[in-house]
């Protein structure tokens, strides 16, 4: 049921009468910007590339900076979300659906059919959008320009330009501030501008984000990738080194001091466009419990299925003989099994009790992880693993979790699912880092005593879709191994009852109905089970 | 199976029903007039401003019901006749119970005022009147004014709902500053001013007089009683407090003041009958410095968590323990725990510390025969409950609380802390005092 009546179903002016002047001055600016890019994808021929690029990506920057500026400049501190349930394209109303068939069919173009945006095929020159992109990609690297160098330079460009916006937007905020700087700094600098300056440097080194950890990088140990760093001599070997460290001891150590959050919401891409760009979308996630029930068993699946791919990969190109390479098929295998022993032994031995019944789930994706590589190895011969190519396994997964799922649905259905479905749903990153969060980690969202008035701003800006408020409303902390830590839930409590926080493991799980304000006797009656 | 009874579905009927079943296996019906499931009241205003549904107001998805066995049933009771224990409904139908807890929270207040019950004239407590607000002032073209009357919570979130949708606001409140029978000084001072920088026309020391209306019977104006100034405006919101909801059981036997007369166990003059929440009266005046009527959120949770156990064969008094709330004024966070009345008592004192920034303060009251701490008012600075809780019952003086101070902070990460500059200037006032 709409609480609003006479509502504008206008396509054109959404909303118009609630947005000022400047504003849709703004509004144009930007669109101008977009309407250049349109004009390239339809390979008008522009005369100066250079030129019009940079109109281009300029136009859009100011427009969103003005906008913004005139959005949240003009008003006193506080929280700023009159509205998004009102306006078409922050619920899911007409402009919204627009904007998500556009993103969705822009994703599909990039991943699969390149060469409508204009790649030049086998050496030919790039035109169309693409060609637009030249001029940049060569002041950096000196090649011309791929799908993806467009596609990473407009996702730069979104992040900053968004990102400024949502500075605005919390300025009263200065978690929010800090880091969305740190994820503007990550995906300027590591994302977009290093890896262009390492093939300035070496132009055998494959891509690499130093930020981008397996298994979100699931080609960091394909052969080609490999061998790519290997044959690079000491650069080459410290990047891949780098890389192995960062899944084994950085990763771990920093989500235990500081949750997964330092990873999804400081460092990210992914996190980061969500929430800059995505940022008006994030009420849009589902809270209902079908929601989390269908989180888990994706999430897990994908995690299940990215261990076993990346596995396989390696497995292929690994020999028999050991004296050829210590590392063999054979010993590979049993390493990979031995560590996901420990790990699952360990993860029983500590919090079997806590776990209860989602030890049993735990169980059944270990013994069907193990029984999978076990497979793979004894019916497996050099290309095939579980008779298809191992290859293939690695093109399925990167065409369908790495294109469909993180671009298609994730980005693309933004306006749809909400900003994070991708991160909620889909990432295998997230699933061991919230794994490690909800077992192992210092961090927590503690709950403020009895304040909680059940308003749920909450939940409803929860874009992981956790229902944050069935938490606070009974005192109890929020350990949840999907919360990326954003800090919004907190930053919109009207009664100041959220806190993101890393204190010590004591204590850090209360499922109790601990509401204070009661007299003692009663609280201890209402916790007695 | 006994069958109990609760007319209400707001936090006190839901909680005793909660905790009913999670205690026992009695059948349990909650009834409401307003709507199908419970929903946050306190949330009404972000309804209106956009910042959540309706259904996001649900603390419960619709299925949680069932799932707990708790029937709920729609209807508005007429009467309540407690030698036969049944309650008649306006439509005819009736209701037998076994025990019955009256939850049925309250209305807004009206003073009497010459065309109160005009088209355009409306309180803000119901998802009804959220409703009648939402066809009264949908935007500003057909709302040019809004009037509210009546200083209090409820008035400034009505305030702050009509400035989200740009409509100008002229804001009548009776006290000379905002809220200050409840707010020290300082810091009603400091609302005034965030108010009026929000371009809201904040009246203070103003009564209503009359509310005038145009041919089609709808408010068209107000008149102000001191100055007779006559303003223009299409809806006039009614905020001047809230009195317990119970006129349905006046010719009951039911025991009545302003509200359903309880003992400290919730029980009222007639067996198997409970009252609980915003409709509740202590009989015996309030508990400690409480009013014997305590309309808040929190305190209608805690009758219902207590009154579970007594009719789960448990009995057990009322006994909240340290007093706290709080509240938001556009943007400003407030958080209350002990006591800090709005003047210092006998052998009480304030100490005041406002930020530069006239957005942050906080007001500690101490006992100055003994330096007690007694409790503390911030605004703009968030504070554990826990911690607060705790020093209250160790009864620590003041001097501890203001140099553990930050052990209290509850502000998010990163954020600056002024404890610091709160401890010095403490320290100077004891200099000075
Ligand atoms: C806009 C607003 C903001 C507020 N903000 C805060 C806040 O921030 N913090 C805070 O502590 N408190 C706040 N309050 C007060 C708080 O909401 C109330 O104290 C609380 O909701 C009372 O709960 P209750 O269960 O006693 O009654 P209610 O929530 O009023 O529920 C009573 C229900 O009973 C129904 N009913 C009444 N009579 C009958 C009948 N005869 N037959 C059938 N059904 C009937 C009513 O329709 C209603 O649904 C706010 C109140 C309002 C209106
Ligand atoms: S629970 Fe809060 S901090 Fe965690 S993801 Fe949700 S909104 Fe962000
Ligand atoms: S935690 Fe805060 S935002 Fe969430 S429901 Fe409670 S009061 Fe509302």
């Amino acid at each position: 049921m709409s609480n609003k009546i006479n509502h504008s179903m206008s396509l054109a002016t959404p909303d118009a009468q609630d947005i000022s002047t400047k504003q849709k001055v703004a509004l144009a600016t930007g669109l101008i910007g977009l309407l250049i890019l349109v004009l390239a994808f339809f390979n008008v021929d522009l005369p100066n590339r250079a030129l019009f690029l940079a109109l281009s990506l300029g136009l859009i920057t100011i427009g969103t900076v003005i906008y913004s500026r005139d959005a949240y400049l003009t008003k006193l501190e506080g929280i700023k979300n009159d509205g998004v349930w009102f306006k078409s394209i922050s619920s899911r109303g007409a402009l919204g659906w627009a904007l998500g068939i556009i993103l969705t069919a822009f994703y599909v173009i990039l991943y699969f059919y390149p060469q409508y945006l204009g790649l030049g095929k086998d050496g030919a020159a790039n035109t169309g959008l693409i060609s637009l992109f030249d001029p940049l990609s060569n002041l950096l690297s000196g090649r011309n320009a791929s799908q993806w160098f467009v596609y990473g330079t407009l996702y730069t460009v979104a992040i900053i330009a968004f990102g400024y916006k949502f500075i605005l937007k919390y300025r009263h905020n200065r978690y929010q501030q800090l880091r969305t700087i740190s994820v503007m700094f990550f995906q300027l600098g590591f994302a977009y501008l290093i890896p262009e300056f390492m093939y300035v440097m070496n132009s055998d080194l494959p891509y690499y984000d130093l930020k981008s950890v397996w298994p979100l990088n699931y080609y960091i140990f394909d052969e080609w990738s490999v061998n790519g760093f290997l044959s690079n001599g000491n650069i080459g070997l410290a990047l891949i080194l780098f890389g192995i460290i960062s899944i084994f001891v950085i990763t771990p150590i920093l989500t235990y001091k500081y949750g997964k959050r330092w990873y999804c919401s400081w460092v990210c891409g992914c996190g980061g466009l969500a929430e800059t760009a995505g940022d008006s979308f994030r009420q849009l996630s589902s809270k209902k419990m079908s929601a989390w029930k269908l989180e888990r068993w994706l999430i897990h699946t994908v995690l299940v299925f990215s261990v076993v791919m990346t596995t396989a990969m390696v497995y292929t190109y690994l020999g028999y003989d050991s004296n050829n390479f210590w590392l063999t098929r054979g010993v590979f295998i049993a390493l990979v099994i031995g560590f996901l022993t420990l790990v699952f032994a360990a993860v029983l031995y500590f919090r079997g009790k806590e776990l209860g019944k989602d030890a049993k789930m735990g169980a059944i994706g270990y013994f069907v992880v193990i029984a999978l590589l076990l497979a793979m190895h004894f019916t497996g011969t050099t290309d095939n693993v579980f008779f298809v190519q191992g290859s293939a396994l690695r093109s399925a997964y990167g065409i369908y979790i790495g294109s469909i799922f993180s671009g298609v649905i994730g980005t693309g259905f933004y306006p749809i699912l909400g900003s994070r479905s991708w991160c909620r749903f889909g990432c295998p990153m997230a699933a061991i880092l919230g794994f490690q969060q909800r077992l192992f980690s210092k961090f927590r969202i503690t709950t403020n005593g009895g304040q909680c008035i059940s308003c749920g701003n909450c939940s409803n800006s929860c874009e992981m879709g956790i229902d944050v408020r069935a938490y606070a409303q009974k005192g109890e902390n929020i350990v949840r191994s999907s919360c990326v830590g954003c800090g919004v839930c907190s930053a919109v409590c009207p009664r100041g009852v959220l806190k993101l926080e890393n204190d010590s493991m004591k204590g850090r799980i209360n499922p109790t109905e601990v509401l204070l304000g009661n007299d003692v006797d009663l609280m201890e009656l209402v916790n007695q089970k | 199976m006994e069958h109990i009874v609760i007319i209400g579905n707001g936090i006190s009927g839901v909680t005793v029903a909660r905790h009913i079943r999670k205690l026992s296996d009695k059948r349990i019906t909650i009834v409401s007039a307003e709507t199908e499931h419970f929903f946050s009241r306190t949330a009404l205003m972000y309804i209106y401003m956009g910042h959540m549904k309706y259904e996001h107001t649900k603390p419960y998805e619709d299925y949680f019901w069932k799932k707990n066995r708790i029937e709920l049933k729609k209807g508005y009771v007429k009467t309540v006749e407690t030698t036969s224990k049944t309650l008649h409904f306006e439509g005819g139908d009736t209701l037998q119970y076994d025990k019955l807890v009256i939850a049925t929270g309250s209305k807004p207040n009206k003073f009497g005022w010459p065309g109160q019950d005009l088209e355009g004239v409306q309180g803000l407590y119901s998802k009804q009147d959220l409703d009648t607000l939402e066809r009264n002032a949908p935007n500003n073209k057909i709302c040019n004014r809004a009037v509210i009357v009546g200083g209090g919570l409820i008035g400034i979130e009505l305030a702050e709902m009509l400035n989200s949708r740009n409509i100008p606001v002229t804001f009548l409140v009776r006290e000379n500053s905002f809220w200050n029978g409840v707010l020290p000084e300082g810091e009603s001072a400091m609302i005034n001013r965030h108010i009026k920088n929000h371009h809201i026309d904040l009246r203070l020391g103003v009564n209503l007089k009359e509310i005038k209306a145009d041919e089609n019977g709808r408010a068209k104006s107000i008149v102000i009683t001191e100055t007779n100034e006559e303003i223009d405006c299409n809806v006039v919101g009614l905020t001047a407090g809230v009195s317990p909801n119970i006129n349905f059981i006046k010719d009951s036997e039911i025991e009545t003041n302003r509200g359903v007369l309880v003992n400290r166990h919730l029980e009222t003059n007639i067996k198997d009958v409970y009252a609980i929440g915003d409709c509740a009266e202590q009989r015996d005046g309030g508990i400690g410095q409480r009013r014997p009527i305590e309309a808040v959120w929190y305190t209608g949770r805690m009758m219902g968590e207590t009154l579970a156990q007594t009719i789960c064969g448990n009995k057990l008094e009322y006994k909240p323990g340290h007093w706290f709330n709080s509240a938001k004024f556009l943007d400003i966070e407030y958080q209350t725990y002990g006591w800090v009345f709005a003047k210092p008592r006998e052998n009480e004192a304030h100490f005041h510390w406002k930020h530069e920034d006239d957005t942050k303060c906080i007001t500690v009251c101490y006992d100055t025969t003994n330096n007690k701490f007694l409790g503390i008012n911030t605004f703009g600075i968030r504070m554990r409950h826990d911690v607060f809780d705790r020093w209250l019952t160790e009864e620590r003086d003041v001097d501890y609380v203001m140099q553990h101070l930050p052990e209290a902070n509850f502000d998010p990460e990163f954020y600056k802390h002024f404890e610091k500059d709160i401890l010095s200037a403490y320290n100077n006032n004891l200099q000075t005092a």
